[in-house]
């Protein structure tokens, strides 16, 4: 059973986005990803400043069994990277939506990314079997 | 390059089962396919699974493996002339060997144990699930001209029960008489017990047993296990515990394309006494006579990140390398590997993680070894 929160957006590759009162948005991986990927024990996360496009791998996130690409769903620039991650991956075990995110991005203007509802990302994790 | 959390996904494969499948299910397990079986990947937490048969105790499903017993009176020459190391050196019944079958190139086969059974009772070899079409091929092949029966053993089950407290735990099931009879195994032999064969053989570098049970007791005995406070340990705990022993993986380590002096197993190859041939042993003379170009080495990764397979090394004067296994190794907290390199390396490395470089250094395996860290 994973955990997915009603007030986040989400994409079709497992990455949530959640936008805070500054307009900025804070990205990380689901509950049902971490669940995927087993035990995190190294996570690379971007420099803040780094231009992203949509789409583009902007951290690794390395489990016991394999390293995986996060993608960004939006274009923009990075404004922070979680630093406890570094000494604490397994925080995105524990904490997926929360001490688990791994980067804040200020959007480009236009950008207007095709994202998943809570119940959309809950329909497509039920037919991939999750 | 790594692949995308996407691609960790679990699909659905049809495979074969062993007879715990059901119970793993309700365990909880992740079921993947390995060697075309559906096997446990993890329970709950792999690094868990991993810690507690370090510091206590863990059972592992491993019935897909192929137990294979060989009998007829030419059984032991026919060993003999299979295998790179030397059954003549099973005098005691219960004893095992660990070594290589090879081709004629020297490649590696497969790597498995044998046990000695007893004089009339012939022997017993367990080979890997993957290689298990090919070896029963090869193995009944060259069976025929030394009129040694091959008998396949699909009823039994196997159970590793691994760690410290391992045996203890395990003996606890056995009846009284069985149990001290268990405890009193000296390492690396086995012998029938209560009905089942109990080696004192393992692939996690801990104290433990392997049990070989009819199919039909091993839900009730691995039930039994779990109530004695065994941990339901998978196939992801089993290879990192392995890699931190420095033991090989076959398909990953050595392959029908490396021979036993790359691969870290020269150990496994008996060329004395001189007069015994055996298949792969001109190829074997051959490298020893120019000294291998490769070897298979230990790498401790310096800095953060994972050592993954397939990795490039480089090793500075002596050109190129490759990992052959690598992870996380929970009991160090840092990443470990092994990684076959030029003959030429000497104390560090680096790593192409990425397209970055990272700073490795050269260790001799093991890395851990009953419950102790032997690098740092």
């Amino acid at each position: 059973m994973s955990n997915v929160p009603s007030d986040l957006k989400y994409t079709k590759s497992h990455e949530w986005l959640r936008t805070l009162p500054d307009g900025t948005l804070e990205v990380g991986i689901t509950d049902h990803a971490q669940h995927a990927l087993g035990d995190l024990v190294f996570v690379e996360v971007p420099e803040p400043g780094r231009k992203l496009s949509a789409g583009e791998a902007f951290a690794v996130v390395e489990s016991v069994k394999a390293a995986s690409d996060v993608y960004s769903p939006v274009a923009g620039e990075v404004t922070a990277s979680n630093p406890a991650l570094a000494s604490e991956p397994e925080a995105i075990n524990s904490d997926a939506y929360g001490k688990g995110w791994l980067m804040r991005l200020r959007p480009a203007a236009g950008a207007a990314p095709a994202l998943l509802s809570a119940a959309e990302y809950e329909k497509l994790i039920a037919e991939e079997g999750g | 390059m790594p692949g995308a959390v996407h691609d960790w996904i679990p699909e659905l494969p049809v495979t074969r089962k062993t007879p715990l499948f059901d119970l793993h299910q309700k365990l909880g397990a992740r079921i993947v396919d390995f060697g075309g079986w559906d096997m446990p990947l993890q329970y709950g937490s792999q690094i868990a699974e991993h810690h507690a048969v370090r510091r206590s105790a863990g059972v592992f499903d491993v019935s897909h493996m192929c137990v294979v017993d060989l009998k007829g009176k030419g059984v032991r020459p026919f060993l003999q002339g299979l295998l790179a190391n030397d059954v003549g050196k099973l005098k005691v019944p219960g004893k095992a060997l660990y070594g290589c079958m090879l081709l004629e190139t020297g490649g590696v086969i497969d790597d498995l144990i044998v046990y000695f059974m007893g004089e009339g009772s012939g022997f017993r070899a367990v080979v890997n699930a993957g290689t298990r079409d090919k070896d029963l091929a090869w193995i009944r092949r060259h069976a025929a001209k030394h009129g040694v029966e091959v008998i396949e053993r699909t009823d039994l089950a196997m159970l590793a029960v691994q760690g410290p407290e391992a045996r203890a735990k395990t003996a606890g099931l056995l009846s009284p008489a069985g149990g001290a009879s268990a405890l009193a195994l000296e390492a690396f032999f086995g012998r029938e017990i209560d009905g089942w064969f109990v080696a004192r053989t393992g692939y996690t570098g801990e104290d433990g047993f392997e049990i070989m049970l009819p199919g039909t007791e091993a839900e009730r005995v691995w039930k039994a296990l779990n109530a004695a406070g065994v941990a339901s340990c998978g196939l992801g705990a089993r290879d990192t515990l392995r890699l931190e022993a420095g033991m090989n993986l076959y398909g990953s380590d050595m392959d029908e394309s490396t021979h036993p002096y790359e691969s870290g197993l020269g150990w496994t190859v008996a060329l004395e006494p001189r007069e015994r041939a055996f298949i792969g042993r001109e190829a074997l003379e051959a490298v020893r006579a120019h000294g291998p170009q490769r070897k298979l080495v230990g790498l401790l990764l310096e800095g953060r990140g994972v050592l993954r397979s397939h990795q490039k090394v480089l090793v500075p004067d002596a050109g190129e390398g490759e990992i052959t296994s690598g992870t996380f190794s929970p009991t160090l907290e840092r990443s470990i590997a092994l990684a076959r390199v030029p003959a030429a390396a000497v104390a560090s490395v680096q790593v192409d993680i990425r397209g970055k470089l990272h700073e490795a250094r050269i260790v001799r395996p093991p890395f851990v070894r009953h419950g102790k860290a032997l690098v740092s």
